[in-house]
């Protein structure tokens, strides 16, 4: 396998990921990974150059709304699918220290 | 300290702007209102819902980067910013990184030491996070997403100033040039405009930069120069020891006057920008420029110039008649109406900045009709009020917009021009004083005011006192 | 005719003859769904009450004259990742076991303003990620055809309702071939449109730039009936297409007389089953018969397709499924400390092992150092992979091929190893790079008795193509074997 994936390198993609995985995802993760990767590097083959990246298939822009005032009040049928509510707001775990 | 150090400074200035409605959904962007209340799919992320863009935003984007020198982009793209934080209800932040909509650009700023410009690195649009409440009594923080997809604008400036007056001479430019723009109301303390410091010290005479540090949570001008000062004390000290200046965010305290740093193991500052696939490209037509460069409105420096030419106004005052968009925009509108723009310009210079002060309050927040001014102006110049009634009337106008012709009629405040009418008060005051009377007479002048004023009281102030004069000067000949 | 084996238009015909109510319809279905649903698994909800209740009033509005479309009064399922308001959305994962969104998606709106009675949601691969329906949160959908084989995916709940006659159609949606593989597998046919031709308002977005909504149903005419009613410009999705026209049923002629049809020689290689690769030339044999002008050409750049596909759609994956966190919807962990803690242990518990695997792989991609290499090379290879489609049909009409290398493989045989399940779509990815509508439709059967499918690519915004080129394929086939007939 030419990607190694190395434990420090799992342990910083799951912090960006938010996803804490067990020492035996971890190894799973390692082996695939590293797998998908080498699999990933046969575009390297490909000559690439001076090719624009192609974000959207269509050369399609400028779609924008007016600036009009046209959404209602729907907030309380929203919060009833929140886990978690205080005074018609989202309640999370204290965020300052 | 035996070395000399100089201090580098770059600013991220995020500006909220002045649309209706949020940059991606049609909620309302108007503040207060019950948490929650101004929301909608799009700005609480629910699964599914994709943003549409306010064509506003941009066009106030451009407003702004037009007026501070800059080139817009003329293919401009959205990207993903992504980071975990429950304000941020997808836990990315639309933004823009790779092609923002204006670059290079600059500003001019006036200094003790003279003028010089300020570079501006790039301007891009992005969206507000929400807010987060703090529960003390539970020990957990509440969501309020009323904020969240609020239109940001953020202006990245080069790291071209030296000291916290040249960081503030640089704020007051932009917030002075976006207000006239009618593009944000800028009110640092309620967080329409919001200043990250990005702040580094190297020894004089060097090339390099040294490491930067980024400081946020500045809520006004006074919290910058301290905030500033504060970190190039702290990187100061920490060369001397020999230590390493450690590039980080820190967060400034202005009650302790201290900053400490917002690391965590958690927070690994590496954005995953990619570009938007749910929003498509602007492309800004050369007739789409145009009409924006032709929509911009007298910007402050041209405005300095214009009073100074042509209504002779003293560079003091039309320093501060131009130093608030509402202020000039009020003088403008009321020269408009009366044509004497001295004495609007004097009603707006004293008792306009006194009634401000005494009500704690900016020109922002001025609520009267330059029509009910003007229309005072003219009533004192008509004499049909005194001087000291107008002052009186003017409070009125200030506090409750009212129309002085209407109140002066209403509270019977006309000047007494009645000369039958007068000579009766006069007589009766001069046969009730006769001491006064003696005193004038036997030369002593001051008794002649102590009758004015006492006739002036016996009228309500409502005589004209130049005519009050006149007659008992006739009378006690 | 029983009603299982009814299509969509003839279920609409016999309403509006009164020879059948909406309600009568929509009992008929729940009586399937209870009959087989219990070895299927083909739905994560079914909605009895509601479809009742719609039915009859759906009824009424025939009856008033006020609706008067092919459609109107026809049952249909809809995947688990499209929001219906009020109805329990989950994208077939623990982490929205139980969120009902306060909006239904654009393409559900179009089906009920058509008259059609939606009467429950597809179980599906958990966030459309997997190709073989066994990523469920929910339980493994089986195949009507064979239940010790999975149905395909992701949109393998829809297709195995409409291959079983649970439901005569349902939507399904095709990040990277889950409408058109799934279809393969179960003997039924789908489309996925030109990207931008249905608005994706309303679907849980799996690969923003690739996820399309498409009709899944017994035949060609169904599905551009269905294609008609969810097609349409959008303004709450900007990336929704003003099309010139939404008419897609005029496209279904029985005349394939001068189509230029190309076969990629590159997709008759290694791997390619040779019963799959025999039916797909036999299908293209037929059309030839028919006037169709049918070469073999090199497509080119088939290989680079999978991994730009898993590196675009597995970064927009990372992102997109960042708001599953446990605050606004859906799942949070029991017990945590502090928020990160909160976050971690939530998306942990809520999502399924493939979708943490495209979430680390995603993130990976996108983080400091790796973007130019892998996703900035990825949008390089996509713009060439668009070229190379772009230069094949300037000489043909209609690309065509097999939609998968085998037919359903055995249930469990899949997921031990990822990597060789994810090259199992080496035929259909390109599409969704390129923006491409596809069709798939049976052509054939294998062996064992499991179904093969057809794929018929066209340029995009010409679906006419496709659907004509398949129309005229079907009329000789004749009606395709149904699965729900084999009890």
């Amino acid at each position: 396998m030419a990607n190694i994936i190395s434990d420090e390198t799992i342990e910083y993609v799951g912090i960006l990921a938010k996803l804490e995985l067990s020492d035996k995802e971890k190894e799973a993760a390692k082996k695939d990974m590293g797998r998908m990767l080498d699999y990933i590097d046969k575009l390297n083959e490909l000559d690439t150059a001076g090719v624009e990246p192609m974000s959207h298939v269509f050369p399609v822009s400028n779609v924008f709304r007016e600036d009009e005032v046209e959404n209602g009040d729907e907030h309380e049928e929203m919060l009833v699918n929140a886990p978690k509510v205080k005074d018609g707001m989202y309640m999370v775990p204290k965020t300052v220290e | 300290m035996s070395k000399q150090y100089e201090t580098v400074i770059g600013l991220e200035v995020h500006v909220e702007l002045a649309t209706k409605t949020k940059i991606f959904c049609s909620c309302s962007t108007a503040f207060g209102g019950a948490p929650n209340t101004h929301t909608c799919p799009v700005c609480t992320g629910m699964p599914g819902s994709l943003p549409v863009l306010n064509k506003k935003v941009v066009e106030y984007a451009m407003a702004v980067g037009l007026a501070t020198n800059c080139t817009i982009t003329r293919h401009s793209k959205f990207d993903r910013k992504n980071y975990f934080y429950p304000d941020n209800p997808q836990n990315y932040q639309i933004s823009q990184l790779y092609a923002p909509i204006c670059r290079d650009g600059y500003v001019e700023i006036e200094t003790e030491t003279g003028s010089k410009k300020i570079g501006i690195h790039e301007i891009h649009m992005e969206e507000d996070a929400g807010k987060l409440i703090h529960d003390e009594w539970e020990d957990c923080s509440l969501v309020d997403y009323n904020r969240s997809g609020v239109p940001l604008i953020e202006i990245v400036s080069e790291p071209d100033m030296r000291s916290a007056e040249e960081v503030i001479a640089y704020l007051d430019k932009l917030r002075l040039i976006i207000q006239y723009l009618g593009a944000s109301d800028c009110k640092l303390q309620e967080g329409s405009m919001r200043a990250d410091v990005n702040l580094s010290v190297r020894e004089v005479g060097t090339e390099k930069f040294g490491t930067r540090t980024e400081m946020k949570n500045l809520n006004s001008f006074k919290a910058i120069g301290r905030a500033i000062e504060g970190e190039r004390q702290r990187q100061i000290e920490l060369l001397e020891e020999g230590k390493k200046v450690i590039q980080e965010t820190r967060r400034w305290d202005d009650n302790k006057e201290s900053s400490h740093a917002m690391r965590s193991k958690e927070d690994a500052q590496d954005y995953r920008y990619f570009p938007e696939p749910d929003l498509v490209p602007i492309d800004i037509s050369e007739e789409w420029l145009d009409e924006i460069k032709a929509r911009q409105p007298e910007l402050r420096t041209e405005k300095l110039k214009r009073y100074k030419e042509e209504f002779e106004i003293p560079d003091y005052d039309a320093q501060i008649l131009t130093g608030s968009k509402q202020m000039a925009d009020m003088f403008e509108a009321a020269t408009d109406i009366c044509k004497k723009p001295k004495k609007v310009s004097n009603w707006l210079m004293v008792e306009t900045m006194r009634l401000l002060k005494e009500a704690g309050q900016e020109p922002e927040d001025m609520k009267f009709s330059p029509e009910h001014l003007a229309m005072l102006i003219e009533l004192v110049d008509a004499g049909t009020i005194n001087s000291s009634v107008a002052k009186e009337v003017f409070e009125h106008i200030f506090h409750e917009d009212v129309d002085p012709k209407e109140y002066v009629e209403e509270k019977g405040l006309k000047t007494v021009n009645d000369e039958g009418a007068l000579k009766k008060t006069i007589e009766r005051i001069v046969a009730a004083n006769p001491q006064s009377v003696a005193d004038y007479k036997g030369g002593k002048e001051k008794a002649l005011g102590f009758l004015v004023g006492q006739t002036m009281k016996e009228m309500k102030g409502k005589a004209n006192p130049g005519k009050v004069n006149e007659i008992l000067k006739e009378l006690l000949k | 005719m029983e009603f299982r084996e009814m299509t969509a238009a003839e279920i609409g015909q016999t309403i509006k003859a009164g020879e059948m109510t909406a309600v009568d319809a929509v009992k008929a279905a729940l009586a399937e769904i209870k009959r087989q649903d219990e070895v299927l698994n083909s739905f994560v909800t079914v909605d009895e009450e509601g479809a009742l209740k719609r039915a009859a009033e759906v009824q009424k509005r025939i009856e008033s004259g006020e609706l008067t479309g092919p459609l109107a009064g026809v049952p249909i399922a809809i995947k688990d990742n499209m929001c219906t308001k009020g109805l329990k959305t989950t994208c077939s994962s623990k982490i929205l076991y139980n969120f009902e969104p306060t909006y239904s998606a654009e393409a559900v709106l179009n089906l009920e303003k058509a008259g059609m009675v939606v009467i429950g949601k597809t179980n599906m691969d958990e966030f459309a990620m997997g190709s073989t329906t066994e990523t469920s949160a929910f339980g493994v959908t089986r195949n009507p055809w064979d239940t010790e084989h999975v149905p395909g995916g992701s949109s393998g709940g829809s297709c195995a309702a409409v291959a079983s006659g649970e439901a005569p159609c349902a939507l399904g949606s095709d990040t990277g071939g889950s409408i058109r593989q799934p279809s393969s597998f179960c003997g039924v046919t789908g489309i996925k449109p030109t990207y931008g031709t249905v608005s994706r308002y309303g679907l849980i977005a799996y690969g923003s730039s690739l996820d399309q909504i498409g009709p899944v149903a017994k035949d060609v005419t169904d599905c551009a009936l269905l294609l008609e009613a969810i097609a349409s410009y959008d303004k709450k999705d900007s990336t929704s297409v003003k099309r010139e026209s939404y008419d897609f049923t005029s496209a279904l002629k029985d005349d394939a007389e001068g189509l230029r049809i190309g076969i990629p020689r590159d997709y008759f290689g290694e791997g390619l089953n040779p019963e799959v690769a025999a039916a797909v030339k036999a299908a293209a044999k037929v059309l030839e018969e028919k006037g169709a002008v049918v070469e073999e050409f090199d497509l080119s750049l088939v290989d680079y397709a999978i991994p730009a596909y898993y590196i675009i759609a597995s970064a927009e994956a990372s992102s997109n499924l960042a708001r599953f966190d446990g605050v606004k919807y859906g799942y949070r962990t029991e017990e945590y400390e502090g928020l990160h803690n909160m976050y971690k242990k939530t998306r942990s518990e809520g999502f399924g092992p493939e979708v943490k695997r495209r979430i680390m792989l995603g993130s990976f991609v996108l983080s400091s150092g790796y973007y130019d290499a892998y996703y900035l090379k990825a949008l390089r290879t996509k713009a060439l992979i668009r070229q190379a489609f772009d230069r094949a049909f300037e000489k043909y009409d209609v690309i065509l091929g097999p939609a998968a290398p085998t037919t359903a493989p055995k249930l469990g045989e899949s997921l031990s190893d990822p990597l060789q399940m994810y090259l199992g779509d080496v035929y259909t990815i390109s599409a969704n790079l390129a923006g491409l509508p596809g069709i798939c439709l049976p052509c054939g059967m294998d062996s064992k008795g499991l179904p093969i499918g057809l794929q018929l690519l066209g340029d995009c915004f010409k679906e006419e193509h496709i659907i004509r080129t398949a129309y005229a394929y079907e009329c000789s086939r004749g009606r395709a074997a149904f699965a729900g007939k084999r009890d």
